[in-house]
């Protein structure tokens, strides 16, 4: 009688910790929604997702979002530019040519990667990368170039160690059917194990769009931060999450609430590109 | 005539001596049959002889396969071109996840075909040439993973005739086939030997007896007797050959 109890007890606490993660999302979304949604009604959703000004100071006060939709958008696109290519090529590197030694270098710098705190890259990225675009582009160096490379390297832990796994998980007897028709290792890795592993690279490559269009510390110490439409990659652009960052700590009233619905659209982002996600998942398990 | 000779071939897995002393002469044209219980040897020989065995780590050969009198374990070989000559059918069905049509011009393409209509021809041939052309011919785009398990087995046939090989080996082709799909591919086996030397693993012995002209018994990685399939299954000469054939042990 007493053992039942007790796992009756355990029980209990295992499906509290479980919904507690679901539970948090339940409030996320609620507390995001009922600050941001009233807002965006009142102010109208066209006017504040096309609006192309940013004007909180202003009489009366201006709260388009379209400069920060862009500039998230155009420094994720050129995050992906320069972090796919580079992520990928490594997790072939990593899964099909790389010697054991070497791989055993190579794995755990990569992870490592994955722990270091995104303000540490923005203080390498303002060492290191500002001063070299500065010199090649002229101006402040704070741009959506400077802020695509920092996050470009950002995204790689993501993507290299999901793509990685995927061309590991694909069968070898793929590869063994290839070379065994005279094909060369390179091409066999090239055309028949990479393509195998495509839903899974595409996975990880939605997922790398996830962390660098929620990325925040590092994106603020280099992108230049002005909130207008950017109109050129040299100019410096701000995004969905610094402009709620930059001000927040001072915003009352209708500016703030503006910032919350900052949030909502952020959040609905995150949402579609999850969803993607698990789109292509659920079709590569059919 | 002596398509491929094996001579003192030796084969180790680090320390496991897999096999030993293997001579053997392969005839053009003829179908090889290799029979004997699990772990005799019998597929490592049959990856050896394309030297798929390379991507094995820890084998470790010695002696000579000579392959038209050429050592194919020479230092100056190209082992792309050698696997293009000697091309392998495996055990379970293993069509790449493409459409039919790309599986088949996988081979050529990698062999630097580009011409379209030189493909489409060469697909067709080796489509026809692995009896499954007029069962896909009018799916060429379709996935071949949505094939049967023996439609898949008859593209893995076609895409290795695909390179046009000289040598055909095959690991257990039917193993992972019901019946009717191995009555099949028995029969392609028999219609290909017109064109190309085959060496086929198999652990059936009823397909040994009906498709080979030769057959080699292995036992604990040596050849215990290689003769006429005929007569190594009717008059066999060593004492384990007649244990193993009547169902004694294995």
């Amino acid at each position: 009688m007493k053992k039942i109890s007790l796992e009756g007890f355990m029980k209990t606490i295992f499906i509290l910790c479980a919904t507690t993660s679901i539970l948090a999302i339940i409030l996320i979304v609620y507390f995001i929604f009922s600050g941001g949604v009233p807002f965006i009604m009142e102010y109208g959703l066209k006017n504040f997702l096309f609006g192309t000004e940013w004007r909180p100071s202003n009489t009366p006060q201006l709260f388009g979002i379209l400069p920060m939709i862009l500039g998230s958008l155009y420094i994720t696109f050129g995050a992906i530019i320069i972090g796919v290519p580079i992520g990928v090529l490594t997790a072939t590197y990593l899964a099909k040519f790389s010697d054991r030694r070497l791989y055993k270098f190579l794995k755990p710098s990569v992870n490592l990667m994955a722990g270091i705190p995104s303000i540490v890259y923005g203080f390498f990225a303002l060492q290191v990368i500002v001063p070299l675009i500065k010199n090649l582009v002229g101006g402040s160096g704070m741009n959506i170039i400077t802020s695509s490379i920092l996050l470009g390297i950002m995204i790689l832990p993501t993507i290299i160690g999901l793509s990685e796994s995927s061309i590991r998980s694909v069968p070898q007897s793929y590869y063994e059917g290839s070379v065994a028709l005279g094909a060369s290792h390179e091409r066999s890795v090239m055309s028949v194990v990479l393509p195998a592993a495509k839903s899974g690279i595409i996975s990880s490559i939605i997922l790398g769009i996830g962390r660098a269009i929620g990325e925040t510390m590092a994106v603020i110490l280099v992108a230049g931060n002005q909130p207008r439409v950017p109109d050129s990659i040299t100019k410096g652009a701000r995004t969905l999450t610094t402009n709620i960052v930059m001000e927040m700590a001072y915003a009352a009233e209708t500016h703030r609430e503006a910032l919350i619905a900052t949030a909502v659209v952020l959040f609905v982002f995150i949402l579609i590109i999850n969803t993607i996600f698990l789109f292509i998942k659920r079709r590569t398990l059919n | 005539m002596d398509k491929l000779i094996i001579k003192d071939f030796d084969l180790y897995y680090d320390d496991f001596h897999a096999l030993k002393d293997i001579n053997m002469n392969i005839a053009e044209k003829e179908i090889t049959a290799f029979i004997g219980p699990s772990g005799c040897g019998k597929s490592s020989l049959l990856k050896s002889l394309n030297r798929m065995n390379d991507l094995v780590e820890g084998c470790k050969i010695t002696g000579e396969v000579l392959l038209d009198g050429k050592n194919i374990f020479d230092k100056n070989v190209d082992v792309n071109k050698l696997r293009k000559r000697i091309g392998m059918v495996f055990q379970k069905p293993n069509p790449f996840p493409m459409s039919i049509y790309d599986n088949i011009a996988y081979g050529p393409r990698t062999h630097n075909i580009k011409n379209k209509s030189k493909l489409d021809e060469i697909v067709e041939k080796s489509l026809r040439g692995a009896a499954i052309w007029d069962e896909v011919k009018d799916d060429l785009k379709k996935n071949a993973l949505r094939l049967s398990g023996g439609q898949q087995q008859r593209i893995c046939i076609a895409r290795a005739l695909a390179v046009e090989p000289e040598i055909l080996l095959m690991d257990e082709p039917t193993s992972a086939l019901d019946p009717i799909s191995t009555a099949k591919i028995e029969e392609l086996i028999q219609q290909l030997k017109e064109d190309y030397t085959i060496i086929i693993v198999t652990h059936n012995m009823q397909q040994a007896t009906r498709v080979s002209d030769k057959t080699a018994f292995f036992l604990t990685g040596e050849v215990i007797e290689f003769n006429d399939t005929d007569t190594l299954f009717s008059v066999p000469k060593n004492k384990k050959t007649e244990d193993y054939i009547t169902g004694r042990f294995g």
